[in-house]
């Protein structure tokens, strides 16, 4: 375990210095260049000359990669070219609303979908087994920006109930209006993932109920209830763990949109605006901090995979990839 | 649900594709099968379908001009306008139509550059030995560890909003699910009896890859590319609502529910026509996706659930 650890831990590494290089080599090779964002459309050559010069893009490609990988290490995102304030506690404030949103939206997903694929399998030939069937085919076809718009219309606009977006300018100081205002956004993205997490569910119930083990366990005299506890929970949560860890990172990037929907000042806005006005620091900022989180999370998911399923640690320890 | 469905040592799911892992064929496939009837695949392509026609359709004729606002701001349903007009007049079945033909567009090109790509890259790991595999794999995983929709945004902030710029990236991103996939397809195939058979009789290993190993993975390939074009339309859809698809005044259907979110209550048309003809297309595409599955995998057909 210790050595798949190890390895495990230098892929992580590898693949963020490669994730660090290809998000700068895709802003840069692009056309386009960053002073745009500091000069108006007259500007004179010599005005943008300057603007390159203030923000080093006049420098070589190498040059400035090597200058960005210093700052990353030192735990610097850099400078907003436009608000000219430093990226990274800006990413940090914003995470204090993105990372609550997607954990909440997580764990009611995880509490909607695991039930609900549960008895779309056991229950299969039941009307209530079909029609969830059913309904989470329809709900992976949904955006999840237009199910938000739904939402508000129905329960902010016509009923009332909850805030149609925003969130207070406190932010958590006042936590009531913080968690009213974070009511529908979550909603939103719960009820997206679900519809997908419950396929997965699903078909990793429908493979235990069809085991050997299983059946081998009531021909010794199990319950259903007490073969499905000992046997098929952890069976089954095996799959289920590793679509779990890609779909929590998936939520990380779907409150992009959803912030957007809401008019959350999170993660996602940030991007979207920097996006807008050419802001390459913010840009490679909030991409470089939501990447590390997505790679942080398929680590964890893997882990905690080969903590349920001892035969993939078996298999691993060997050192064979 | 172990090896087969866990992709790489990774452990993750080898696709986020429907509930029933899909297998690769691992008999030789005869020419000729007998047509199975599939009512999924039916129903799906009346639903997808629709769509298309309505795609073709607005290219040789629409009801009003796209810049026609003679209609009267935020017209109801009626009135000579079958949805009512935007916030500008304009008719709104008119840009629904060019809707259809951009999501259109956008999925047919993001699954032509993924399949193109993600084919060849991934022939080429299964074929890759030691160092080189391992690269190329690790170099895979972390593309599809960067989420598609994070992959078309930094495209787009590079370069421009365009529905050139939002179809190459998500066309990009997929590709290497695509070659993912196609990696462990082939792995699997290539220990097949028949493939050491054809080697040992003297068939080129380009011969081989064109005689036994693409029809023997070209079903599975098959029903993967019909769910990555659900999910190319969808991410089109979310670029465009962000303002980084494509640029007004062509009317994609993200763009135009951003657009009539403000008058949901006052004009719901506009905000619910293009989201639901959305809803339609990928619904129907995916179970196109699933009924080919059952009708063209001989392997899958006999598990069904």
């Amino acid at each position: 375990m210790a050595r798949y650890l190890l390895r495990r831990f230098v892929f992580l590494l590898v693949s963020l210095a490669l994730a660090s290089v290809v998000l700068f080599a895709l802003l840069r090779l692009l056309p386009g260049d960053p002073a745009n964002a500091l000069t108006s459309v007259g500007a004179s050559p010599e005005q943008i000359a300057a603007a390159r010069h203030s923000i080093g893009s006049d420098q070589p490609l190498p040059e400035q990669f090597t200058h960005w990988l210093g700052q990353l290490v030192s735990g610097d995102l850099g400078t907003s070219f436009v608000s000219t304030l430093p990226v990274g506690p800006e990413v940090a404030s914003r995470l204090d609303l993105t990372i609550p949103l997607t954990l909440a939206a997580f764990v009611l997903a995880v509490l909607i979908a695991v039930p609900a694929g549960f008895v779309a399998a056991y229950k299969r030939h039941t009307w209530y087994g079909a029609l969830l069937s059913g309904v989470s085919q329809l709900g992976i076809a949904v955006p999840v920006f237009w199910l938000g718009m739904i939402l508000v219309a129905v329960f902010a606009l016509n009923a009332g109930w909850l805030p149609a977006g925003g969130f207070p300018p406190d932010g958590w100081a006042v936590p009531g209006e913080a968690v009213r205002s974070l009511v529908l956004p979550v909603v939103t993205i719960a009820l997206v993932m679900s519809a997908s997490l419950i396929r997965y569910v699903r078909s990793a119930t429908l493979d235990v109920l069809g085991s050997d083990y299983l059946r081998t366990a009531r021909a010794l005299g199990s319950s259903f209830g007490q073969a499905m506890w000992r046997h098929g929970l952890r069976n089954a949560s095996v799959p289920v763990v590793s679509v779990l860890g890609i779909e929590l990172a998936s939520t990380l990037l779907g409150a992009v949109v959803v912030e957007s929907v809401f008019a959350l000042p999170g993660l996602g806005s940030m991007l979207v605006t920097g996006i807008a006005q050419h802001d390459y620091p913010v840009v490679q900022g909030v991409l470089f901090v939501s990447t590390l989180a997505v790679l942080l999370i398929g680590f964890a998911a893997d882990l905690v995979q080969r903590v349920i399923d001892p035969r993939l640690r078996d298999r691993l320890s060997g050192g064979t990839r | 649900m172990t090896e087969r469905a866990t992709g790489r040592t990774t452990g993750r799911p080898a696709e986020p594709t429907t509930g029933r892992a899909t297998e690769p064929t691992t008999e030789r496939t005869t020419g000729r099968r007998r047509p199975v009837r599939s009512y999924t695949l039916l129903a799906g392509c009346v639903l997808a379908g629709l769509i298309v026609l309505l795609a073709l359709v607005s290219l040789v004729w629409s009801p009003y001009a796209a810049d026609d606002t003679s209609g009267g701001r935020l017209a109801g349903p009626g009135s000579g306008h079958l949805l009512g007009t935007d916030k500008l007049g304009r008719d709104l079945f008119t840009q629904v139509m060019t809707g259809a033909r951009i999501a259109v567009e956008a999925g047919l090109g993001s699954v032509l550059i993924a399949a193109v790509l993600g084919i060849l890259l991934g022939l080429l790991t299964a074929f890759a030995q030691g160092w080189l595999d391992d690269t190329l794999s690790a170099f895979l995983d972390i593309l599809i560890a960067f989420p598609t929709l994070l992959l078309a945004m930094l495209i787009v902030a590079a370069h421009s909003a365009t529905l050139g710029s939002a179809v190459l990236a998500i066309g990009l991103a997929q590709s290497a699910v695509v070659a993912r996939l196609t990696r462990i397809l082939v792995k699997r195939v290539l220990t097949q009896d028949y493939i050491t058979a054809a080697r040992t009789s003297g068939t080129s290993w380009p011969r081989t890859v064109a005689q036994h190993v693409l029809p023997n993975i070209w079903p599975t390939l098959v029903v993967n590319l019909a769910l990555q074009f659900g999910l190319a339309v969808l991410a089109e859809a979310g670029l465009s609502y962000l303002g980084l698809g494509v640029p007004p005044p062509n009317a994609s259907w993200g763009g135009m529910l951003q657009e009539a979110q403000a008058t949901f209550t006052t004009a719901p048309a506009g905000a619910l026509a293009p989201g639901i003809l959305l809803v339609m297309l990928v619904v129907g595409v995916n179970l196109i996706a699933d009924g080919l599955r059952d009708t063209l995998d001989p392997t899958t057909r006999r598990r069904r659930t």
